[in-house]
C-alpha cells in the first residue's frame, strides 16, 4: 500500500505548540500556557475551591492546595457525577487537529473519570505535542496492540449540531475542557 | 417480499414539505461550506483519498482473512464474537444478551447498522426498551419519526418543533427554544439513564483486524457513555467496517470528520480492544453482520459501494437529495450512497427505482472521501433494474424519471421531478406512514436460531 500522504510533520516545536493552542481554542476549549513549575497555579486559576477527581499517577505538584483531590477508588458513576471535575495528563496531543489523546495511563485514569464530571482539566507537556494525526496514532498503536489499552481522542468539549446546525457545547461529556500547555516535560505518563 | 415504495412517489410527497426543504437547504449549504474549508486546508487530501480507497479495496478483496484475524483478536482480548448472516440473527444476539442480564432497557448510540436491522423493534418485541441517546435520534424516537439525513437525522425539525416535543415528553414546562436549553434538557433526561445503564449497544465506524479494536467516532459524548459506563457492551459491526491495521485509522480519522461534519476532528473518537479490568464494560459482544453484504461483494462493479464510511458528503452535494430529503429514499441509507447501496443489499428487484434517483451529475463522486464511482455504479444498477422489471408500466416510469434526471437543470429540477412523478402514481400520505422497507424485508425472513458455527464454516456457506 502506497502512503503518499503526510506522515511526518514539518513544523519546529514552537510552531507546533502554537498551532496546537490555536486549534484547541478553535473548539472553544480554554487554553492556558504555563511552564512546568507553575502548573498548580494554572490549575488553581480554573478550578479553585473545586472537588476534582485526580488519578494516582498525577504528580502532587500539579494539584493546588485550594483543590480538593479525590481519589478514584472505583467511584460509582453517580459519585463521579457529584464531582466538580477531573484533572489528568495525556499521552500525546495532535497539533493539526487540536486533539488530546488519552490511553488510561496512570496520570489519566480509567475512561469514565474523564467523561462523567462536567469539567476536564488536562495538562499537556509541550514535548508530547506532535504535528499530525499519523504521528499521534503511531505513538498509541503499540499500547493498543500490546496492552489492549483503550484510547480516547478528545477534540474540544462535547457538542451537538443537531438543532438547526447551531453548534452547542456540552451535551453528555464534559461541557468545559481546559487545556494547560506546560513548557517542559512534566509528570510521567504512558 | 415487499418492494420499496417507488422513489418518484415518495419524492413527490417530500417535495411538498416546505419546512423540510428549507431546513434541508440550510443544513446542506452550511455543511458543504464547512467541509470545503477544512478539506481545502489539507494539502494531501487527494493522497488520503487514494490511500483510503486502496485500503478498503484490499479489505474487500481479502475480507475472509481479515474477518478471521479480527475475530481471533477480539477473542484473545476477552470479547465474544457472533456471526450474523442477517438482521434476525444479529437481533437475536442482542436480545439474548439483554435477557441473560435480566435488563428491561439498554442504552444505545446512533448506528446506521442497527437501524438497518431494525434492532430497536426486535428489542421492543422482546420486552426490552432501546433508549436512543444521540440528541437527534432521541428526538425522532420520542416522536416516532424516521431519520432524514445520516449525519443530522432530525435536520427536518426546527428548534420550535423540538421544544414543543420536549415539553410534551421529557421536559414538561420547557419554554425556551434556545439550542443550549434544548441540549440541557436532553442532558438532564439522559444522565440518570446513563448512570444506571447495565447494557450498552453501539455500532462501529471501523474495526481493526490486527488488534480486534473497535473505533467509534462521535460528537456528543453519548457514545462514550454507552460504551464505557455499562457492565456489558454489544457492538454491531457490518463486515465491511474492517481495516487491516491501526495505522490505517490515520487515514480514515482524517477523512471522516472533514467530510462529515466539516471539522478537523470530531469531539470524541473512542477505541476499545476487548475488555480491560476495572475500565469500562467487563463483558463485550461483537456481532459481525452480513445482511446482504456478501451479495454486494459478489458484484465486481457494485462492490465499491462497500468502501463507504457513511460520511454523508455525497448527500449534501446531491441535487436530488437536497430537494427531496432522506425520507424519499425509503431506507436508512439515503442520498447517492443509498441509491447504490440499498438496491444491492436488498436486491435490485426490491428497490428498482432507486438507481434512477440521480441526474448523474457526478458531484457525489467528487466529494466521496473513499472515491466511490457512484455514477458508474448507478448506471450499472439501472441496467439491472430494467432487466429485473417485467411489468411494462414500471419500465415506462423509469424512462420518464431517467429523462427528467438526465436533462434537469438545477433550478427547474424539483418541479419537473414532481410533475413526472405525479403521472403514474397519484396518491397522498404522510411520510410517517411510510412502511420501513427494510423492516418489511427483514420481517419476511425466518428468525434463524443462533448457529454456533465457526467462521470458516460460515464463510464457506456464503
Ligand atoms: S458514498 Fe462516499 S461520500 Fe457518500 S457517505 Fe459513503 S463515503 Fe461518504
Amino acid at each position: 500500500m502506497r502512503r503518499a500522504y503526510r506522515r511526518a510533520g514539518s513544523l519546529d516545536r514552537p510552531e507546533r505548540v502554537a498551532l496546537f493552542c490555536e486549534r484547541v481554542a478553535d473548539y472553544r476549549a480554554r487554553v492556558v500556557r504555563t511552564d512546568a513549575s507553575s502548573i498548580a497555579d494554572a490549575v488553581a486559576g480554573v478550578a479553585d475551591g473545586r472537588r476534582l477527581c485526580v488519578p494516582d499517577g498525577v504528580p502532587a505538584g500539579w494539584v493546588p492546595a485550594a483543590v480538593e483531590r479525590v481519589r478514584d477508588d472505583d467511584l460509582a458513576p453517580s459519585e463521579l457525577d457529584a464531582l466538580d471535575g477531573v484533572l489528568t495528563g495525556c499521552t500525546v496531543a495532535i497539533a493539526e487537529t487540536g486533539t488530546i489523546v488519552l490511553t488510561s495511563a496512570p496520570d489519566e485514569g480509567r475512561r469514565a473519570i474523564t467523561l462523567v464530571p462536567d469539567l476536564h482539566v488536562v495538562v499537556v507537556a509541550e514535548d508530547r505535542i506532535v504535528e499530525l494525526v499519523p504521528e499521534g496514532l503511531e505513538s498509541v498503536a503499540p499500547l493498543v496492540r500490546d496492552e489492549h489499552r483503550p484510547v480516547t481522542f478528545v477534540s474540544g468539549p462535547s457538542a451537538t449540531s443537531d438543532i438547526e446546525l447551531d453548534r452547542v457545547e456540552g451535551v453528555h461529556g464534559p461541557r468545559s475542557l481546559v487545556v494547560i500547555v506546560a513548557a517542559e516535560r512534566v509528570g510521567s505518563g504512558a | 417480499m415487499t418492494t420499496l415504495r417507488p422513489f418518484p412517489l415518495a419524492a413527490r410527497e417530500e417535495l411538498q414539505n416546505a419546512q423540510l426543504r428549507a431546513n434541508l437547504r440550510h443544513a446542506t449549504d452550511t455543511i458543504r461550506a464547512k467541509r470545503a474549508r477544512v478539506v481545502g486546508e489539507a494539502p494531501d487530501w487527494e493522497e488520503l483519498r487514494a490511500a483510503a480507497a486502496a485500503i478498503k479495496d484490499d479489505v474487500l478483496a481479502q475480507l475472509d482473512r481479515y474477518l478471521e484475524q479480527f475475530a481471533d483478536a477480539v477473542e484473545a482480548s476477552g470479547g465474544h464474537v457472533h456471526w450474523a448472516e442477517d438482521a434476525a440473527a444479529a437481533n437475536a444476539v442482542v436480545v439474548d444478551v439483554a435477557r441473560s442480564h435480566g435488563v428491561t432497557s439498554v442504552v444505545k448510540m446512533k448506528s446506521l447498522t442497527t437501524d438497518e436491522i431494525r434492532l430497536n423493534e426486535a428489542l421492543e418485541a422482546a420486552g426490552v426498551e432501546a433508549l436512543e441517546t444521540d440528541f437527534a435520534e432521541l428526538i425522532l424516537q420520542l416522536d416516532g419519526d424516521w431519520p432524514s439525513h445520516i449525519l443530522v437525522p432530525a435536520i427536518h425539525r426546527n428548534r420550535r418543533e423540538i421544544r414543543d416535543l420536549f415539553a410534551r415528553t421529557i421536559s414538561p414546562g420547557l419554554a425556551s427554544d434556545d439550542p443550549a436549553a434544548l441540549a440541557e434538557a436532553s442532558r438532564r433526561y439522559l444522565r440518570e439513564r446513563f448512570l444506571a445503564a447495565r447494557v450498552g449497544v453501539s455500532g462501529a465506524n471501523f474495526a481493526v483486524a490486527e488488534s480486534g479494536t473497535i473505533c467509534v467516532v462521535e460528537s456528543e459524548g453519548n457514545g462514550r457513555m454507552c460504551t464505557t459506563l455499562p457492565e456489558v457492551l454489544v457492538s454491531v459491526v457490518g463486515i465491511e467496517k474492517l481495516v487491516p491495521t491501526l495505522a490505517d485509522l490515520e487515514v480514515f480519522l482524517q477523512l471522516l470528520p472533514r467530510s462529515s461534519t466539516g471539522e478537523r476532528m470530531n469531539p470524541y473518537t473512542s477505541l476499545w480492544t476487548g475488555v480491560r479490568a476495572g475500565d469500562g464494560p467487563q463483558e463485550l459482544h461483537v456481532v459481525l453482520l452480513d445482511n446482504g453484504r456478501t451479495r454486494v461483494l459478489g458484484d465486481a462493479t457494485g462492490r465499491e459501494a462497500l468502501r463507504c464510511i457513511r460520511c454523508s458528503a455525497c448527500l449534501n452535494v446531491c441535487p436530488v437529495y437536497t430537494r427531496t430529503g432522506g425520507h424519499a429514499y425509503g431506507s436508512v441509507y439515503p442520498g447517492p450512497i443509498g441509491a447504490i447501496l440499498t438496491p444491492q443489499l436488498v436486491g435490485i428487484e426490491n428497490a428498482p427505482t432507486l438507481p434512477f434517483a440521480s441526474s448523474l451529475c457526478g458531484a457525489c463522486a467528487d466529494v466521496c472521501p473513499v472515491r466511490i464511482d457512484i455514477p458508474g455504479i448507478l448506471v450499472h444498477l439501472r441496467a439491472q433494474a430494467v432487466a429485473a422489471t417485467r411489468r411494462p408500466g414500471e419500465r415506462a416510469v423509469f424512462v420518464l424519471v431517467a429523462a427528467a434526471f438526465g436533462s434537469a437543470r438545477r433550478f427547474s429540477f424539483a418541479q419537473r421531478l414532481g410533475r413526472v412523478a405525479q403521472r403514474p402514481f397519484a396518491r397522498s400520505g404522510r411520510i410517517r406512514s411510510l412502511p420501513g422497507p427494510l423492516a418489511a424485508w427483514t420481517r419476511t425472513r425466518d428468525l434463524a436460531p443462533l448457529a454456533p458455527r465457526s467462521f470458516r464454516d460460515w464463510w464457506r456457506a456464503r
